[in-house]
């Protein structure tokens, strides 16, 4: 058999795709048929937050920290309850990791205040001796893109049926309405920082990376 | 017909391993920049934004597995292929101007994958970060490379396909599925007309995506990193050392063994995570089985030297490729071992991870690549290789380099996942996490400079390879096997 599939190239590829291909099947698609339900509480990100997840992956967060937490006594200890699949409900994408050489983030927002990861995101060592986090001072002058933000939201929302506006569930709305709220949010936030420059470009009307990345990390619990 | 082999057309392949070439030098010197940055995190302020190592460590990833060894790997196919299948590429013209156009474009696409990152355009997916526009022209140079690889066996003049071949075809497969699959995702302009038009939303959310995202990140190792430098190791090694492949029915059983089991085993990244705990135990245990095929290969690359251990001595190349075979080895004993649910509990999120990884494309796939370009310059250019001494000299540097970094990973790793679980007598965790980061210094500073020497070996393998270009002594005919070196 195995001589003929190899004078037979298309028969040969059929056969290593079957074979390959099975692993797949037999792995992945019985728990498609069951997508992970959301846990009660669990809730889509606002648009500031999304904002701030957006700012989470584009400085590739997630090369360091991760966002999962083990059944292990060590790990609950340190970081709270471990981690359900139904809270991931409403993560596109998921934010996992595969190394910490930070600690984990998946409920950091239970135990550190805005003012510490203001501190922190400007100079880790200041709040941690010995970090070899990097300083991200770049986000305290760069504005977060709440318009792309609000595109997904929408998007999941037509297209994956995530409930937002629905009740007790965060308000979406038309764009103008979704912008102020967001707004009312990071003046929340920018009320809490100390930060001058920050607190300025929130007084004008903008929203500084730093408002955003703060706003998802506080949701994070 | 009087010499066949000089008609052979190596103009794609060329290309191909200059590029190799400069992807390796380029990823590399990026992965010991931010070596240092874990031992000494200051150098993180060097490029303002562009500089942190979170921007950089995908940027090392990425161009090292898609730009340096993507490269090697078209270099080795684009030579092989027309050897073991008796034809040369110039005969179509078709398939010759595909060949180019796969070459072009991937350049084009190797380009905006590097700018993209920079800027901080990511979907985070390790090793699958481009977002859609570029992800589109992957599937393009990918479908380019199936019809140069698929022309290239309908012109055939051997009709059997030679095991390279085999392993070729299921590069081609494997990746087209997995990488087609895990980028489903769907782009926010087009649904709202607002916001970034490259921006995209994936289409799996929270565990499912976890588990085709790592369905799909551990199976672009098996199909980019294993089973197109095991087509290249079938090849290079027998031609090499003039000895036949030891045994056609143990390449059999590792051939639809790998095939089978591979895709099997990404679930062990996946491990106490929130993933089906069935899942997890396939992942785990189908790990375990993986070491059969692997090994499979690895001794019968081993036992083709039978009896012609002289060789080993005698030429840095044999040494290159046997080493590569060893490390193989190791790396796919210790993946397994990785995979065992205990042994995950610890070592999942350490640097024992990293050091894995780092045994198995330093030692295997890089040493093979730059085996396989030093074989292939020769007959490209019909001169000897330049030196051989330096060929030693990077060989040893290089060997001390990944010795280097894979010891300091595993003490690192062990240490941080002993210390993360470690509890004093009332059963307190014993230490914060930040004392978890300080006691690693000196194995990053190690690693940082295993990684060092290696990227050395890369420019003393670049300067060689120049030279043979312009100053190797000509030769007269191709050589049958052992390259001929200078001293």
């Amino acid at each position: 058999m195995f001589h003929w599939l190899e004078k037979r190239p298309f028969f040969f590829a059929v056969g290593v795709f079957l074979v390959i291909a099975f692993a797949g099947l037999i792995e992945i698609i019985p728990d498609f048929a069951q997508a992970s339900r959301p846990v009660v509480g669990t809730k889509p990100y606002t648009v500031l937050q999304l904002a701030g997840r957006h700012v989470y992956i584009k400085d590739s967060c997630n090369a360091c920290h991760s966002q999962l937490i083990r059944p292990f006594k060590s790990e609950t200890d340190r970081y709270g309850p471990y981690s359900l699949s139904g809270e991931y409900a409403y993560d596109r994408p998921f934010l996992w990791g595969s190394k910490r050489t930070g600690p984990d983030l998946m409920r950091v927002g239970e135990y550190r205040t805005t003012d510490w990861h203001e501190n922190h995101m400007w100079e880790p060592s200041s709040v941690v001796p010995g970090s070899i986090m990097p300083a991200y001072k770049h986000m305290f002058t760069q504005n977060a893109d709440i318009e792309t933000a609000y595109a997904e939201a929408l998007t999941v929302k037509k297209v994956f049926n995530v409930p937002y506006d629905k009740p007790g569930m965060p308000k979406l709305g038309e764009w103008e309405e979704a912008k102020k709220q967001a707004m009312e949010e990071a003046r929340k936030i920018a009320s809490e920082m100390k930060n001058q420059d920050v607190k300025d470009a929130v007084a004008n009307g903008e929203i500084p990376e730093i408002v955003a990345l703060i706003a998802y990390l506080n949701s994070l619990r | 017909m009087v010499n066949a082999a000089m008609e052979y057309d190596y103009t794609v392949s060329k290309w191909f391993a200059y590029l190799s070439i400069i992807f390796g030098i380029i990823g590399m010197v990026v992965g010991v920049l931010i070596a240092f940055q874990m031992a000494y995190p200051e150098l993180n302020n060097l490029f303002g934004q562009y500089g942190t190592f979170s921007r950089l460590r995908p940027i090392h990833t990425n161009v090292v597995a898609f730009g340096f060894t993507l490269s090697g790997i078209w270099a080795a196919f684009y030579y092989i292929s027309q050897r073991v299948l008796k034809v040369s590429i110039r005969e179509n013209s078709v398939v010759h101007g595909i060949a180019k156009l796969h070459f072009f474009l991937y350049v084009i696409l190797a380009a905006g994958l590097v700018v993209s990152l920079l800027l901080g355009i990511t979907t985070s997916k390790e090793y699958a970060e481009m977002e859609w526009p570029l992800d589109i022209l992957t599937v393009v140079v990918w479908i380019l490379f199936g019809l140069a690889l698929f022309g290239l066996i309908g012109m055939r003049r051997e009709k059997t396909l030679y095991i390279s071949m085999w392993y070729f075809i299921a590069f081609f497969l494997g990746v087209a599925m997995l990488y087609l699959f895990n980028n489903m995702e769907v782009p926010t302009y087009f649904v709202t007309g607002m916001g970034k038009w490259y921006h995209s939303v994936s289409m799996y959310a929270g565990t499912n995506d976890a588990l085709v995202q790592w369905w799909y990140g551990h199976n672009a190792v098996a199909f980019v990193f294993t089973v197109p430098i095991v087509a290249m190791i079938y090849y290079f090694l027998p031609k090499e050392s003039g000895q036949p492949v030891y045994s056609y029915k143990l390449s059999l059983l590792s051939f639809w063994g790998l095939m089978f089991v591979y895709l099997w085993a990404g679930g062990h990244h996946l491990i106490y995570s929130t993933v089906p705990d069935w899942m997890q135990t396939m992942g785990s245990i189908f790990s375990v089985i993986l070491i059969l095929p692997s090994w499979g290969s690895a001794i019968n690359m081993l036992l083709t030297m039978k009896g012609e251990w002289n060789q080993l001595k005698e030429s840095p190349l044999i040494k290159f490729m046997v080493l590569a075979s060893t490390f193989y080895m190791l790396s796919t004993l210790e993946g397994p071992i990785q995979a065992i649910k205990s042994v995950n509990a610890l070592a999942h999120f350490t640097d024992w991870i990293i050091g894995h990884v780092h045994d198995g494309t330093l030692g295997w796939v890089a040493f093979m690549i730059i085996a396989a370009t030093l074989h292939m310059a020769p007959r490209y250019y019909k001169r000897e290789i330049y030196s051989k001494k330096l060929m030693e000299m990077q060989f040893w540097l290089q060997t001390t380099g990944i010795v280097l970094y894979f010891s300091s990973m595993w003490i690192a790793g062990i240490t941080q996942g002993m210390m993360w679980r470690a509890v004093d007598q009332y059963g307190n965790l014993a230490y914060s996490f930040i004392d978890t980061v300080t006691v690693l210094h000196p194995y990053y500073t190690i690693r940082a400079i295993g990684g060092l020497l290696f990227v050395i070996g890369l420019f003393m393998w670049a300067y060689n390879y120049v030279k043979t270009m312009q100053s190797g002594k000509i030769l007269e005919k191709e050589p049958a096997f052992a390259s001929p070196m200078g001293a």
